[in-house]
């Protein structure tokens, strides 16, 4: 038990006393929840928030870490890499959080990661796939989800088993996450003798990507896969079949894992026929049936990465309680030793902190614009 | 590839139409107290959310023809706007009007803050999004290939050059018109000649808003999505068509915007669009240096 805490459990045992309450006196530990809450990318954020609060209501009720209860706080890095550092230093600093679950945008996880690992603070992040995050020798960051290197092998092969593509076109957002993650596909669709016959980066914010769908066109391109997040999936993936490139397969990657893509795109007419990669949907597995019928029974529709951020939350308590310690470094030895329990099945993770087994698979959007895991994946 | 050329073409157009139209706003304001108006680009931004709000609250009414649905929307959309320029001028740059140079500046990026927070405490966060309201094509064959025409972009088009052309009916033959140039060429002059400049000073605000008006109704129309920041992109654009035009000069706005729009979508299309951005600048930065006022800007005079 760290000393802050027997400080602070003494202290709050000294008012109790002194106020005469004889009831169990409980602290808190506070828990940060980091990601895009604002910005072009809120809704990912939303989904963390709402992932991390189920979560941590269940584990208090259980009984909390080591024996304390969670309090979530929010930190809005908009997906901004400079504000991600500033909201990490704020967790830290002001804060005292002993873990993190977050951030959202693998550009904004690499550099906060730094100012985590500086304080021997944990982070388990639900959703930055860039392979940088876990590949630069930090001892206390996990994630919940797979690479992209992985995620690109999924996507390459999909194009060249399933959907025959010939003449492929790869596009990123010039982004950590969006081009590790273009680079990934191209490298698999060039290992299995499709070389793209277009890599180009689009500006991230912008809306007219006219000029690039018309090069697309002039390509004569039969599948278009995109690196990066559905504010310019949708405009891209609209004015595409604005150009009259209706029967050009578009692929795209867990960044789109939204119904906002629906709207960005302009309508599910739009959309309809989309693929995505995003791991396995986490609603259809038997573990987590009672949270998402809980979910829905609340209103809400636990959908992209609101179970991520769930389970991550409870891999945080599973660790500190597993390691009987709040401190990050043990709680990182724990996890790294030991199998976890969450709402997404068992979970394990190798030395760097990546689960050891990825579970891409890939989706398709439909005419009513929703997302189905399609049977066919190989 | 005439096919493809002319599309890169059309596209190119179709943008650059839209930086002309919002940098009228930017060009006018400097070439009547010669400040940027850095707030600009976010009346842009709150024009695109009027424009979702009339779309919304005209549907609910049960509009459904599109010419209705389209005049409704511009007509609230540049009403509201308008008071915003009005409204803007009046709070951040009139009374700071005697003061240095640098003092309207700093407000302008001030209220330029204020409206991107306004719009995302009151809007929310996410990315909003409009239905698309004119489905279909046009489809131009050219030798071996085609163009491929939305409505939208014709529409597009057709509204922003009648904009253009009202606006320049407007400055060249109409009182207000005369005003306006009277004061820009000599404000004191102006007001010793009996114009009211500060009024002036009001409407040209309000001018460039409606036309920023103009454009958020457009673009919300052809992509379809926008967010409380959209307006910092379009805006650095815009300015930066107006100062290649010339800034003060209004032709030179929409030349300026029509040149960076084109050039854009050819270098995007033919070479890379990576680097699309670092073209446009380059161009500007050579133009600025043979053209110091910009294309058809008048050159500096000292003023005394």
């Amino acid at each position: 038990m760290s000393q802050t805490f027997y400080k602070k459990g003494f202290l709050a045992l000294a008012v109790a006393t002194a106020l005469g309450v004889s009831s169990y006196v409980q602290a808190d530990v506070k828990i940060g929840v980091a990601g895009p809450m604002t910005g072009a990318n809120a809704a990912f954020g939303e989904q963390y928030m709402k992932g991390a609060q189920a979560a941590a209501d269940k584990i208090n009720a259980a009984g909390g870490v080591n024996g304390e209860k969670i309090v979530l706080v929010k930190g809005d890095d908009a997906c901004e890499p400079k504000q991600a550092v500033a909201v990490a230093n704020r967790l830290v600093d002001q804060d005292k959080v002993i873990g993190v679950v977050g951030h959202f945008c693998s550009s904004n996880t690499i550099p906060a990661s730094e100012v985590y690992d500086e304080a021997g603070v944990i982070a388990i992040t639900p959703g930055s796939t860039n392979p940088q995050v876990t590949e630069r020798g930090l001892s206390a960051m996990f994630r919940m989800c797979g690479r992209d290197d992985q995620q690109g092998i999924v996507a390459g092969n999909y194009i060249v088993d399933v959907l025959k593509g010939k003449k492929v076109v790869v596009l990123h957002d010039k982004d950590t996450y969006g081009q590790g993650l273009a680079d990934a596909t191209k490298a698999q669709l060039e290992k299995r003798g499709v070389k793209p016959v277009l890599y180009e980066g689009l500006t991230r914010g912008e809306k007219d990507f006219s000029a690039v769908v018309t090069k697309i066109r002039a390509a004569g391109a039969d599948v278009v896969y995109f690196g990066g997040l559905h504010p310019e999936a949708g405009p891209l993936v609209r004015q595409l079949r604005e150009q009259g490139l209706k029967d050009v397969a578009f692929m795209s990657d867990d960044g789109i894992v939204t119904d906002e893509l629906v709207s960005t795109a302009g309508g599910a007419q739009y959309t309809n026929g989309v693929y995505m990669t995003f791991g396995a949907d986490p609603r259809l597995l038997p573990e987590s049936k009672a949270v998402v019928e809980e979910f829905r029974k609340n209103g809400t529709e636990p959908e992209g990465y609101t179970l991520y951020a769930y389970a991550s939350l409870e891999a945080l308590a599973a660790g500190f309680n597993g390691a009987k310690s709040n401190k990050g470094e043990d709680a990182a030895k724990w996890l790294k030793a030991n199998p976890v329990k969450t709402v997404m099945g068992e979970k394990k993770w190798d030395a760097k902190g990546d689960l050891t087994v990825s579970d891409y698979v890939v989706y398709q959007w439909d005419a009513n614009g929703k997302y189905h895991q399609l049977d066919k994946q190989k | 590839m005439d096919g493809i050329f002319l599309q890169q073409l059309v596209n190119g157009l179709t943008l650059g139409s839209v930086y002309g139209l919002i940098a009228i706003g930017y060009t006018m304001v400097y070439g009547i107290i010669g400040m940027i108006n850095f707030a600009h680009g976010e009346v842009y931004m709150i024009s695109a959310y009027l424009a979702a709000i009339s779309l919304a609250l005209l549907a609910y009414f049960g509009v459904e023809s599109f010419p209705l649905l389209m005049l409704g929307t511009l007509l609230f959309t540049v009403v509201v706007t308008g008071v915003y320029g009005f409204t803007i001028e009046r709070i951040a740059y009139k009374p700071l009007r005697n003061s240095t140079r640098l003092a309207p500046l700093i407000s302008a990026i001030g209220i330029s803050l204020i409206l991107q927070n306004y719009a995302q405490i009151s809007q929310g966060a996410r990315q909003q999004g409009v239905p698309t309201l004119l489905e279909g094509a046009m489809r131009v064959e050219v030798g071996s290939g085609f163009v491929q025409l939305t409505y939208t972009k014709i529409f597009i088009l057709i509204a922003a050059f009648a904009g253009m052309a009202l606006l320049t009916y407007v400055i060249k033959y109409t009182k207000l018109g005369r005003m306006c140039r009277a004061t820009q060429q000599d404000r004191k002059m102006a007001s010793i000649l009996g114009i009211n400049t500060d009024r002036v000073i009001s409407y040209v605000f309000v001018i460039g808003a409606v036309m920023a008006a103009l454009a958020g109704v457009l673009i919300t129309m052809n992509y379809g999505t926008f967010d409380f920041y959209a307006g910092f992109i379009i805006g650095i654009k815009a300015f930066t068509a107006a100062v290649l035009g010339g800034i003060g000069s209004l032709p030179g706005a929409m030349l300026g915007g029509i040149i960076l729009g084109i050039s854009e979508s050819l270098f995007a299309g033919t070479i890379n669009s990576d680097y699309k951005d670092v073209f446009s600048f380059s161009l500007l930065v050579i133009i600025l240096i043979f053209r110091p006022q910009g294309l058809l800007g008048r050159p500096l005079v000292a003023k005394v």
